[in-house]
């Protein structure tokens, strides 16, 4: 006599043990993706990894509410800006300054005046700008700001991703950005120029 | 209306270019306008500079360590 068919409770629970366990490795594999996000979010890299820390337990808690097929990358960003935000709360911090509206070509000019248009040339901005200065500077644009910038131009996500993830409307992830450039610009010449 | 002189329009699409979210007719007057402009031309090559380097220099790889905290919190319950 073969072995009797396992009853329809067990095979959902078989199945939904695959479900979790495909869930928890796809999320993993995202892991180093989330974190630079992080990184750049908070001031040290001890607090991004307890957010990081902090959004898997989340996540892996409330993995059903994840819809498989879907943006998973998205999905783990939301909930990490979310408890971010939550954080800020609690810290009390002041509220951020609006930055100041300086042109797009603020930083450039600044460098040509200062020393050329030569300046301008590949080799010479990366001989201008050190890895310091736009850790800095991206550390000091105001975080409503930073957050765009982060998930567009650190994280590669889509103005649609950064919509859904921070739950905005798409023209303030684009209004954000353009002025978060700007701040960025604006805080790497202070950075940059003495 | 007062029209824009050509290199601040120029600087006016420049983001937009860089993110290719610019109509075709607003690429088209932003690449003509850049063809014959060395100054904006060097200000495009360095804006698009720019976003590379920041998005280089200001990405971190995860410590080494994380990933193995992470994987402790696997099977978490919902209750926990």
């Amino acid at each position: 006599m073969g072995d009797a068919e396992p009853a329809p409770e067990a095979r959902r629970i078989a199945q939904e043990a695959r479900d979790r366990v495909r869930f928890e490795e796809e999320a993993l594999g995202l892991a180093d993706q989330v974190y630079r996000v992080a990184r750049r979010l908070v001031g040290s890299r001890e607090e991004a990894e307890d957010l990081v820390q902090e959004a898997y337990a989340r996540a892996f808690r409330s993995w059903r509410s994840y819809t498989p097929g879907t943006n998973m990358r998205a999905w783990l960003l939301r909930i990490l800006t979310n408890l971010n935000v939550d954080r800020g709360r609690r810290m009390q911090r002041a509220p951020d300054m609006q930055p100041l509206e300086e042109s797009d070509y603020y930083l450039a000019n600044k460098l040509a005046s200062a020393g050329g248009e030569e300046v301008l040339d590949q080799e010479r901005v990366v001989e201008r700008l050190s890895q310091d200065s736009v850790v800095h500077a991206l550390a000091d644009i105001p975080s409503q700001f930073r957050e765009v910038v982060v998930l567009v131009d650190i994280g590669d996500f889509t103005y649609a991703d950064a919509a859904e993830i921070l739950d905005i409307p798409i023209g303030t992830v684009m209004s954000r950005l353009h002025r978060g450039r700007r701040a960025l610009k604006q805080k790497l010449a202070e950075e940059t120029i003495a | 209306m007062t029209a824009l002189d050509p290199c601040e329009r120029c600087e006016e699409l420049m983001q937009d270019f860089l993110d290719r979210t610019l109509t075709d007719r607003e690429w088209k007057e932003a690449e003509t306008h850049l063809a014959g402009c060395e100054y904006c031309a060097r200000r495009y090559r360095f804006e698009e500079t720019l976003r590379k380097y920041v998005r280089t220099t200001a990405a971190e790889r995860m410590p080494p360590g994380l990933l193995g905290k992470l994987e402790e919190l696997r099977g978490l319950d919902a209750t926990t």
